[in-house]
C-alpha cells in the first residue's frame, strides 16, 4: 500500500481530494479548469483511473497528460485525437466527461454561477464571463467543484444571482427529469470536502482537512450543511502522489494557486 | 471568378440593423483587421453572434452594438473583457446569453435550414428564464421537455484564415478551426480575411485540402489581410499579442476606448496601425501561447 506523504501543501492535498471525483468515472473525458483541478485529473488519470482521457487544453487529446508547468511547446505531446472545441460539445453531450471547476457562487441546491454578479440581469452590478459551458456540462455530464476559498461569498445563502447550471432544485426540475439525474459529485475546498449526499440531495460535509473543524466550515457556508455525527479528515497524499504532482508540475505552480501556500495540516 | 476585395469592399456590404456572425474564439484568429474597418465605418445598430472576445469588447465600446448573442466575451490571459464588462453594467446593450454549445446549434440550424433544434442544454437554468424569447417545448417523441435553441441566421459572416484562393477556397492550420465552419455556413455573405492567397493549386498538393472546411459556394469575399489577426492569434503563424492586448485591457481604466481607437484605428490605415503595433515581421514573431 501506498505511504502517506508527511510534509504537503494544503494545494497539494486538495489535488488529491479533487482526483477522487475521478475514481468511479470510468473512461471519460476528464476536465479539469485551472491548474490544481487539472493537475488533480492527472494524478486520477495516471493512477487509479488509467482509462481517462484528457485534452491538451488546446484541440488534442492525450494519452498521457501534459505537464502543467515547464513546458514551451506542444511538440512530443502524447496525442491520439483530434478534439477541436466542437467535437469537445459532441463528447459532452454524449455525458462521457466530468467537469471540475471553480464558479463564482455555488447555492444549496449545486447551481453555479460565472455569469454575473448583482444588479439587475439587464444591468448586472459585476459582469463575469457568461454562462460559457456551464448549462450544458451539468445536464450532460458529471461535474465537480473546485474552491480555493471557501466563504459565503461563494456559498451564497439564496440561489446563485444567474443560475448557470442546473442542480438540485426541485423547483427547477424540467419536465421528464428526476433530481437523481443530476450528478454533482464532491465539492472541494481550502477547508474540506462536500458532496450532495445529505437527504433530499442536500449538502453534507464529508471530510475536514487536518486541523480545520466543522464550525470553521458552518461558519463560512452560507447555506446550512449537513454534518455527520463522525466526520473524517481528508486522506493525506500518498508519496506516490506526491510524485506524480511533481513530474506533473515541475515548476511548482501549484504553489501560487492557494493564498500564503500553507501547510496541508493546519492543526 | 475572382472574389478577392479590399476591407472596406467587404465592410460597405455590413448594414445597419444587420446580424454579423464573428470567427474564432476568445483571443484566437478573430478578423480583427476587418473589425476595425468595420470601427471605421458608420454601421450600427448590429445583433453580434461571437464566442467573444476584444472583437466584441471593440464593437460595444465603440457604440455599434445593438444586442449581443453570446456565451462567455474573454480575452482569456484577462478573463474579464472590459468594454463588454463596461457595457453590461451599464446596461446599454441588449442580450441572448447562451451556452457555447447552444451557439453551435443555433449556427448549425441557420445552416441547415431549419428553425431549431432541440437540446436539453438550459433546463433548470436561468437560461431559459432570462432569454423570454427562448422556447421550451414538448417532443412529440418523449415525455421531456426541451429548449428549441433557435437557428441564428446570420446576415453577414468575419472570419479570419491562414490561406485562401481567389475563389474562396479556405484553409485554415491552427489546431482548431473553431466553429468558423458554421459560421460561414450561417450566413448570406462570408468575409474571410488570410494570411496569405495562393493559387488553386496548392490545395491539390499532398494533404492540403484537408485543411479546407467548407465548400468555396459560402465564401463571398476574400480580403488579403496578413497578420489580420493581430492582436488575437493566427496559429501556427504567430500567437495572441499579450502586451497590446493588456495596454488595451489598460485604456478600460484610463483613457477609455476612445483612447485606444485614437492611438490606433481612427483616421488610421490597416498599414499604420501595423507600424504602430511593431510591423508584420514583428506581429509573426509573437510566440505561441502553450498551457
Amino acid at each position: 500500500m501506498s505511504t502517506p506523504a508527511n510534509d504537503y501543501t494544503l494545494a497539494e492535498l486538495m489535488i488529491t481530494a479533487a482526483a477522487e471525483a475521478f475514481r468511479n468515472e470510468g473512461e471519460v473525458l476528464a476536465t479539469g479548469i485551472g491548474m490544481l483541478p487539472r493537475l488533480a485529473a492527472s494524478v486520477a488519470m495516471k493512477t487509479f483511473n488509467t482509462d481517462l482521457m484528457m485534452t491538451d487544453s488546446e484541440a488534442y487529446l492525450l494519452s498521457e497528460p501534459n505537464p502543467v508547468t515547464g513546458r514551451t511547446s506542444h511538440v512530443g505531446q502524447k496525442s491520439e485525437t483530434w478534439m477541436g472545441f466542437s467535437r469537445i460539445f459532441d463528447n459532452v453531450w454524449s455525458g462521457k466527461r466530468h467537469a471540475m471547476i471553480g464558479p463564482t457562487q455555488i447555492d444549496r441546491f449545486g447551481q453555479a454561477n460565472i455569469s454575473a454578479l448583482g444588479g439587475t440581469y439587464d444591468q448586472p452590478k459585476v459582469m463575469m464571463l457568461g454562462v460559457r459551458g456551464l448549462p450544458g456540462n451539468s445536464i450532460s455530464h458529471g461535474n465537480s467543484f473546485f474552491v480555493p476559498s471557501h466563504s459565503k461569498k461563494v456559498f451564497v445563502e439564496g440561489e446563485c444571482d444567474m443560475v448557470g447550471s442546473i442542480g438540485y432544485n426541485p423547483d427547477r426540475l424540467p419536465k421528464g427529469y428526476k433530481l437523481d439525474d443530476v450528478k454533482i459529485s464532491i465539492i472541494v475546498t481550502d477547508l474540506c470536502v462536500m458532496d450532495f449526499g445529505g437527504v433530499n440531495h442536500a449538502p453534507r460535509l464529508v471530510s475536514l482537512h487536518p486541523g480545520i473543524t466543522a464550525e470553521q466550515v458552518v461558519e463560512n457556508t452560507g447555506f446550512e450543511l449537513e454534518i455527520p455525527a463522525d466526520v473524517s479528515t481528508t486522506p493525506a497524499p500518498t508519496e506516490e502522489q506526491m510524485a506524480i504532482i511533481q513530474e506533473m508540475d515541475p515548476k511548482n505552480g501549484r504553489a501560487y494557486q492557494i493564498k500564503g501556500n500553507p501547510k496541508g495540516d493546519r492543526s | 471568378m475572382s472574389k478577392v476585395l479590399s476591407a472596406q469592399e467587404a465592410v460597405a456590404q455590413i448594414e445597419d440593423g444587420m446580424t454579423i456572425g464573428i470567427g474564432g474564439w476568445g483571443p484566437r484568429r478573430k478578423p480583427m483587421a476587418l473589425i476595425r474597418e468595420l470601427l471605421r465605418s458608420d454601421v450600427k445598430d448590429l445583433t453580434v453572434v461571437a464566442y467573444g472576445g476584444a472583437d466584441v469588447g471593440m464593437l460595444c465600446a465603440a457604440g455599434k452594438v445593438k444586442k449581443v448573442v453570446f456565451a462567455f466575451v474573454s480575452l482569456d490571459f484577462i478573463p474579464l473583457e472590459p468594454f463588454f464588462r463596461k457595457a453590461r453594467q451599464t446596461g446599454s446593450i441588449e442580450t441572448f446569453e447562451i451556452d457555447e454549445g447552444m451557439m453551435l446549434l443555433g449556427l448549425r440550424a441557420a445552416s441547415w435550414g431549419v428553425p431549431y433544434i432541440p437540446t436539453q442544454i438550459g433546463l433548470g437554468t436561468d437560461v431559459i428564464k432570462v432569454n423570454p424569447d427562448l422556447k421550451v417545448i414538448d417532443s412529440p417523441y418523449d415525455d421531456k421537455e426541451w429548449v428549441a435553441m433557435p437557428a441564428l441566421k446570420l446576415d453577414v459572416s468575419l472570419i479570419h484564415v491562414e490561406r485562401a484562393d481567389e475563389r474562396g477556397v479556405c484553409q485554415i492550420k491552427s489546431p482548431d478551426m473553431f466553429m468558423d465552419e458554421w459560421f460561414a455556413r450561417a450566413a448570406d455573405k462570408t468575409f474571410v480575411s488570410c494570411e496569405e492567397i495562393v493559387e488553386t493549386d496548392f490545395f491539390a498538393q499532398d494533404d492540403e485540402s484537408r485543411f479546407v472546411f467548407w465548400e468555396r459556394s459560402m465564401t463571398t469575399g476574400v480580403v488579403h489581410i496578413p497578420g489580420g489577426a493581430h492582436p488575437t492569434s493566427c496559429q501556427p503563424v504567430y500567437g495572441f499579442d499579450v502586451p497590446h492586448t493588456k495596454e488595451y485591457n489598460g485604456f478600460a481604466k484610463e483613457g477609455g476606448f476612445e483612447g485606444y481607437a485614437d492611438k490606433y484605428i481612427n483616421g488610421k490605415t490597416e498599414a499604420d496601425y501595423q507600424e504602430a503595433v511593431g510591423g508584420l515581421d514583428a506581429i509573426r514573431q509573437i510566440p505561441l501561447p502553450v498551457y
